[in-house]
């Protein structure tokens, strides 16, 4: 395999008497997109720092292309002009968006027609040229996060840092950026590491992903691996599983796993030997709920178990419906069908789910 | 009023004659408290932004002094760097009591503190995550802090004016350290004291009208250079 662009090994942050960072070994590799998620404060900030060499760690090294280096002194400085960083706050300078967007430029000492040049393509990409005379105070939050991007991507950074870039703009303006910056980062293909506690943007921006929480690494994979078969319990209710059991393997044929979960059994395909503790996960939307007594849907699915509605809360086009069957259970339906059904709590319904559903966990 | 009046007639006259004697005065004042000024920005303000972006023990002791410096009396001013030049004093060698050098030197301490402590607070108005962007876009040491300067220069340039304003309207140290010798170490705040003891009115009016007009010019200068480009 190649070298990767960067590489940390053994890293540890500790501030005061708090470790806030302590990852054995990570990579970024030419190219790709590398979400690192977790919730605030898991210490992912700090590791896009530690990264970007623009913080020092109290123990470990960072190295750039196979060789270590240090955020200190000149080699640092020669390191860190290779990569252009865009925070949640776009921390403009009180001048225009042209000088703003140049800034990288001129700290590097480009000549001027380069440094137009440059200012010019990206206001264009970024759909701000019009702003160009503007000054930075004046602008609104999406406005001034373009600036922030277009300065960062004018350096033609061989590696883009990029710190919840998302987190302070509304809805809709986050939902035209992202897609914005999925189409930028195609165009670019420079390496990036994303840092994000929103799984969303993860899923649709990254290559890569890194989960930690309390400043550890959990896991490491493809978007399809971390959200479908994550590795711990921590990792799971992160990823959005909602549904996570206590069982036991009760039998095993060929692959096809029998659990037993609070006096009911769930059939999962996987990997674990007969009588081994295992956690059961479920995502939300894989369950799929219908009245008890009705026919049809998901016959072919393995897992169908009677259940109780206990509660119902209307998310943006789907209700989360918590369920009691046996084990407590939660899904996720659509605002039609939940109407169509009529569910309340107390409705008696039946929850179907395929074997293929199911990840476990070991214990 | 007919006295102010008269004055005031007299001072456009004196001024209008361009006498000598209070132009000598003015430009005097000018170099003294100018000088003196930009002495204590050349101090002032590495010391400030030092203070403001760095953490060391006992930095809160340094900024709390700093902060009483800022009202410090031109009279113990006056006082100390007398005792100071006096010819049996520690400096007493250089001889440079009664000099206009004397009253750089007064006016300086006066300033420093003004000038250091509103940088501090200039530099401390600043997102303190500015400076780890400035960083990340590949700023050196000495880019980022030239960067985070222009940043703060609205809350600087009234550093400036403060700076200047405090010692070209002190009169006390100037006194006791300049001894108010015509020709030599009058300026246009002892010479006013003087005038009017003496009951010199007109004269005095004269010296107060161009000592206001010089820190109108100086301030009205420095606003526009601090309001340039910031239409609303």
């Amino acid at each position: 395999m190649s070298i990767p662009v960067l590489e940390g090994r053994d890293l540890r942050v500790v501030y005061g008497r708090q470790e806030v960072l302590n990852v054995p070994q990570v990579d970024v590799r030419e190219g790709e997109v590398l979400a690192i998620i977790g919730s605030n404060g898991a210490g992912k900030s700090t590791l896009l720092r530690v990264l970007g060499l623009l913080e020092a760690t109290t123990a470990g090294t960072v190295l750039y292309r196979g060789h270590p280096v240090s955020p200190s002194g000149r080699q640092g400085l020669t390191i860190r002009r290779r990569f252009a960083s865009v925070f949640q706050e776009p921390l403009l300078c009180d001048t225009t968006v042209r000088v703003n967007a140049a800034l990288g430029l001129r700290l590097r000492g480009r000549p001027t027609t380069e440094v137009d040049a440059g200012v010019r393509l990206w206001l264009d990409r970024l759909r701000i040229a019009h702003l160009a005379d503007r000054r930075a105070h004046t602008l609104s939050g999406g406005e001034a996060q373009r600036t922030s991007l277009a300065r960062a991507f004018a350096i033609e950074p061989e590696v883009l840092l990029l710190d919840e870039p998302f987190a302070a703009l509304d809805p809709p303006t986050r939902a035209e950026f992202l897609s914005l910056l999925q189409d930028l980062l195609r165009q670019a293909g420079c390496t990036t590491i994303f840092v994000t506690h929103d799984r969303e943007e993860a899923l649709q921006l990254a290559d890569r992903i890194v989960v930690i929480i309390d400043g550890r690494v959990r896991q490491v994979g493809r978007p399809a691996e971390v959200f479908g078969r994550p590795a711990t319990e921590e990792v799971a209710r992160f990823v959005g599983v909602e549904t996570i059991l206590d069982g036991q393997v009760a039998d095993d044929h060929d692959g096809l796993l029998s659990v037993a979960v609070n006096g009911t059994k769930i059939e999962a395909l996987g990997k674990a030997r007969v009588g081994e503790h295992v956690l059961v996960c479920l995502r939300p939307e894989d369950l799929v709920i219908r009245l008890r007594g009705d026919r049809g849907a998901q016959e072919s699915a393995r897992n169908r178990l009677d259940g109780v509605v206990q509660d119902a809360t209307r998310l943006e086009a789907q209700y989360r419906v918590q369920i009691a069957c046996g084990p407590q259970m939660v899904a996720l339906v659509t605002k039609q069908s939940f109407e169509e059904m009529g569910l309340t709590p107390g409705t008696r319904v039946v929850v179907t789910f395929k074997a293929s559903a199911v990840h476990l966990i070991r214990r | 009023m007919e006295l102010i009046w008269q004055g005031v007639v007299e001072a456009i006259r004196l001024l209008l004659t361009g006498d000598p004697g209070v132009l000598a005065i003015t430009w005097l004042s000018i170099q003294v408290s100018g000088g003196a000024t930009l002495l204590s920005l050349l101090a002032g303000i590495p010391a400030g932004v030092a203070l403001a972006l760095t953490r060391f023990p006992s930095r809160g002791l340094l900024i709390a002094l700093v902060n009483t410096g800022m009202g410090l009396p031109p009279v113990v001013v006056g006082l100390f760097v007398s005792i100071f030049l006096w010819r049996s004093g520690p400096l007493g060698l250089w001889e440079l009591l009664y000099t206009p050098t004397a009253i750089v030197i007064a006016q300086f301490v006066i300033a420093v503190p003004i000038v250091t402590g509103l940088t501090i607070a200039a530099m401390q108005q600043l997102n303190p995550r500015l400076r780890l962007q400035l960083l990340a876009l590949g700023a050196s040491r000495w880019q980022m802090l030239w960067l985070l300067m222009r940043e703060a220069r609205l809350p600087l340039l009234a550093a400036v004016m403060a700076g200047f304003g405090g010692v070209i309207s002190e009169v006390g140290a100037s006194m006791m350290v300049g001894g108010n010798l015509l020709g030599q170490t009058r300026v246009l705040t002892t010479a006013t004291v003087l005038e009017t003891g003496k009951g010199n009115f007109d004269v005095a009016i004269a010296l107060s009208l161009i000592l206001l007009a010089l820190v109108f010019g100086v301030n009205y200068l420095l606003t526009w250079v601090q309001q340039r480009g910031r239409a609303a």
